[in-house]
């Protein structure tokens, strides 16, 4: 079965959850049987890919389109497709322009059996494969607009791609119960079309990594004196709740001294929640990273005891399961998707500093909760493979007919 | 031979839920129990529930089983915990239960006042509690109580030797087969060990079609006739003389909702167990004064009626419900010495086993939640709260112990 997987990112050249969701979706894919073309807006070079053949649709680099704002829903146009120009490569809708350009030719040359579209940045693309092949379109659901814009109300050009992308696919694919939900509700989208597959995780690819004590230094030091350190590894943007999370940091210091937050990441939010921990008079206790991957990324889940994920609307939260991996006691907000496959987790809603506060204080004074929590999320994330994942994405490919023409 | 006789027994408990108990409340307010909102930690809604839904609509029917059949006896234990919320939110159901009592065919089983776990922490807290319920059903019900059951049928031999000692006539364990082996429960048994007590097994295979099976449609039995059932204790108790029937008493109308039929079912099996002249009920004390023991059973190791493994591991099988514990009976001593009612009150109530169990992850950590009751949306919550609680009562410790000191 041919597939056309229409991408954003893939390892080492994403920027968050989606690029490492797409490279083990078709990674079990291709290990069932598919034969895949993956189209990135870039150029790079994607070491272990060989099981799919990568295709760039511009000559950016990757870093250039970091800056493009494809996850920061302020930072994205306003402006449709045909009012893009091709030839600026320095705005997102030029690249996307160039994007579907990109593949209306290829497939001219190979015509798919289905195409995958992942989230509004390919969407376009994806009609109009659908539109020149005839082939069944699946769009699948990582993040909405709705999601990415956290308390506001979001770009009107993203909103209006999703709901036609929505509209024109055959079957879509929401990585939560949560997600299926907003694409009921809010894009009215009959519910009979949607299908819930959660992301898995895949514990392989963090073997072999042993923790440098050094990357840290200072919060181990901390730590040897008996300090809790909590995290959150994500970008700096409303979505993530990040506020909520400061207010509550500050709340469990009442309560609680020996804690330290460790913010990992960056984003357009970073120089308000810098002035916020000063407000909040906890400026010494909260440490902000930076934008980190690699070794700096890794260890920060490794220093960690606490991974709080604070997401006012967050679809999956694989980060969640990382941490989770580096023996992270978890407190997720309910608004978050990967809540929905985890037991052994606090649970808060994301406006409760309360009672995430709470929770703070009851893990980094009890050895014997956290053990449980750290131990019985294991079990539960063993459980869950991307084989199954692949196994669902065939069965969907193989039972969606057009339904929707254009 | 003498007649075959059903010795049932009704287990009947209400813990004292531990509100959503901030660490902000903490030093604060000291109200752990007090939930008012419209969730399953709201002490006075559950008893409502379980009040309208089992204990009212029960209490009836054992009243008109009294009154229709003079043969028809059992035993009620009711734990302290209970008998205060029943004075407080019902206690017309009070009234029922002293209605039952005072018909001289219902016998009521000594217990930890608190539904405690205080035999395996503190002999001198669990004698404490003994004593307290004791008095509690004197008070109430006017009646001595003379067979012993411990929180959730938690025994060994250590146990029964306390028991004897005390001077308690008999005492109630779990059946379990890995103890008794190619031995019936059907008969009176003596603890090692011991020299004046007997020992009643519950029989739970009869016992637990009742209590765990009677509504589930997935069972093969399922739907369960009184004719049947009965055949089914007969031929049990056909050359042995006791059928021992223990079960929680919300079995009826709570775990059992009245639409399973479980009430007439009951009616009519009490009518057709009696029907054959062969047949009786016998109250606790009597089962052990009409028996002589058989044999001498053994059990070292704790044996519970829970779970396939009838051990303790739901109450203290993981590290949250051993250090909850271990924090709680950390007190004793300081709350003892205050002498403040309400401080021991308080730390009694935290006694009660339910909230080890609400910590319980080991069901929960295998995805099987359907297998696991409570009123918190998971274990880790349920120690949260109870934490915090305990942060309380040793804040308010140290608040006691400085007043004290600048008193004099």
């Amino acid at each position: 079965m041919n597939i056309l997987m229409l991408g954003w990112e893939l390892p080492p050249h994403n920027s968050g959850g989606l690029g490492v969701a797409c490279y083990h979706m078709s990674k079990a894919l291709a290990i069932n049987g598919a034969s895949i073309d993956f189209v990135v807006p870039y150029t790079a070079l994607h070491p272990n890919t060989d099981f799919m053949r990568v295709h760039a649709a511009t000559p950016v680099k990757p870093l250039q389109r970091y800056g493009l704002g494809a996850y920061d829903s302020a930072a994205a146009e306003y402006k449709s497709l045909s009012e893009s120009d091709l030839e600026d490569l320095s705005s997102i809708r030029g690249v996307q322009k160039r994007y579907v350009r990109f593949v209306e030719q290829h497939v001219n040359r190979t015509a798919p059996d289905a195409i995958h579209a992942h989230d509004w940045l390919t969407m376009e693309a994806g009609m109009r494969a659908k539109e020149i092949t005839g082939a069944p379109l699946i769009v699948h659901v990582h993040a909405t607009e709705f999601d990415r814009s956290g308390e506001l109300y979001g770009n009107p050009i993203v909103h209006e791609i999703e709901y036609q992308g929505l509209m024109m696919a055959d079957r879509i694919i929401a990585v939560s119960t949560i997600t299926k939900n907003l694409i009921i509700h809010r894009y009215h989208i009959p519910a009979d079309k949607i299908e819930v597959v959660h992301n898995a995780f895949d514990v392989d690819s963090f073997l072999g990594y042993e923790y440098d004590r050094r990357t840290y230094r200072y919060l181990e030091s901390l730590k040897a004196e008996g300090y809790t350190v909590v995290a959150t590894v994500t970008r700096f943007t409303v979505q993530k709740g990040l506020t909520h999370f400061l207010k509550a940091a500050a709340r469990a210091c009442e309560k609680y001294d020996k804690l330290v937050f460790l913010l990992a990441g960056d984003g357009e939010q970073r120089d308000e929640l810098l002035a916020l921990s000063a407000d909040l008079g906890i400026a010494d206790k909260v440490l902000f990273t930076g934008f980190v991957r690699g070794r700096q990324w890794r260890d920060a889940y490794n220093v960690a005891d606490i991974f709080v994920m604070s997401s006012v609307s967050e679809p999956f939260g694989l980060t969640a399961l990382e941490a989770a991996h580096h023996d992270n006691a978890l407190i997720i907000s309910r608004q978050c998707g990967v809540g929905e496959v985890l037991g052994s987790v606090f649970r808060f809603d994301f406006w409760d500093s309360d009672l995430l506060a709470d929770q703070i204080v009851a893990v980094a004074t009890s050895q014997a909760l956290k053990k449980e929590l750290t131990e019985n999320v294991k079990r539960e994330y063993a459980r869950m493979s991307w084989h199954d994942v692949a196994a669902k994405c065939m069965s969907i490919y193989q039972t969606a007919r057009v339904g929707a023409a254009i | 031979m003498s007649r075959r006789g059903i010795t049932l027994y009704l287990h009947v408990h209400q813990p004292e839920r531990v509100r959503d108990y901030s660490i902000f409340d903490v030093s604060q307010q000291h109200d752990y129990f007090s939930e008012t909102g419209n969730n399953e930690r709201n002490n006075r809604a559950v008893f409502e529930k379980v009040a309208n839904k089992s204990y009212r609509p029960m209490n009836s029917l054992l009243q008109k089983l009294l009154d229709t059949h003079p043969e028809f006896k059992l035993s009620l234990s009711i734990t302290g915990t209970f008998l205060e919320q029943c004075e407080q939110w019902a206690p017309d159901v009070l009234d029922s239960f002293k209605q039952l009592v005072a018909s001289g065919r219902v016998e009521i089983v000594a217990e930890t006042y608190y539904h405690s776990l205080a035999f395996f922490y503190s002999r001198d807290e669990f004698e404490k509690q003994v004593v307290a319920h004791k008095q509690k059903i004197r008070d109430i019900f006017g009646v001595e109580t003379n067979v012993f059951r411990n929180t959730e049928l938690a025994y060994n031999d250590e146990l029964a030797r306390w028991a004897d000692s005390y001077g308690f006539k008999g005492i109630l364990a779990e059946g379990w087969d890995a103890v008794l082996g190619w031995r019936s429960p059907n008969y009176l048994y003596k603890p090692s060990g011991t020299r004046n007590i007997g020992l009643l097994l519950k029989n739970y295979k009869l016992s637990d079609d009742i209590a765990f099976r009677f509504g589930n449609k997935d069972w093969n039995e399922w739907p369960l006739s009184a004719d049947t059932y009965t055949e089914w204790v007969q031929a049990s108790a056909s050359d042995s003389p006791l059928i021992n029937l223990f079960m929680d008493y919300e079995t009826f109308g709570e775990h059992q909702w009245e639409d399973t039929g479980i009430f007439s079912f009951f009616e009519h099996f009490v009518a057709k167990w009696l029907s054959n002249n062969d047949n009786q009920f016998y109250t606790v004390s009597e089962a052990i004064d009409a028996n002589t023991p058989v044999d001498e059973v053994s059990m070292p190791h704790t044996v519970t009626w829970a779970d396939t493994e009838r051990d303790l591991s739901a109450w203290l099988g993981n590290s949250m419900q051993h250090e909850a514990m271990r924090h709680l009976y950390a007190l004793e001593n300081d709350v003892m010495r205050s002498g403040n009612m309400q401080l021991v009150s308080d730390w009694r109530k935290l006694q009660t086993s339910d909230h080890a169990y609400y910590m319980c992850t080991k069901w929960f950590r295998d995805g099987d939640v359907h297998a696991y009751f409570s009123p918190y949306e998971s274990p880790y919550d349920a120690f949260l709260y109870y934490m915090n609680a305990i942060r309380d009562m040793r804040w308010r410790i140290m608040a006691l112990h400085h007043e004290g000191a600048s008193d004099g």
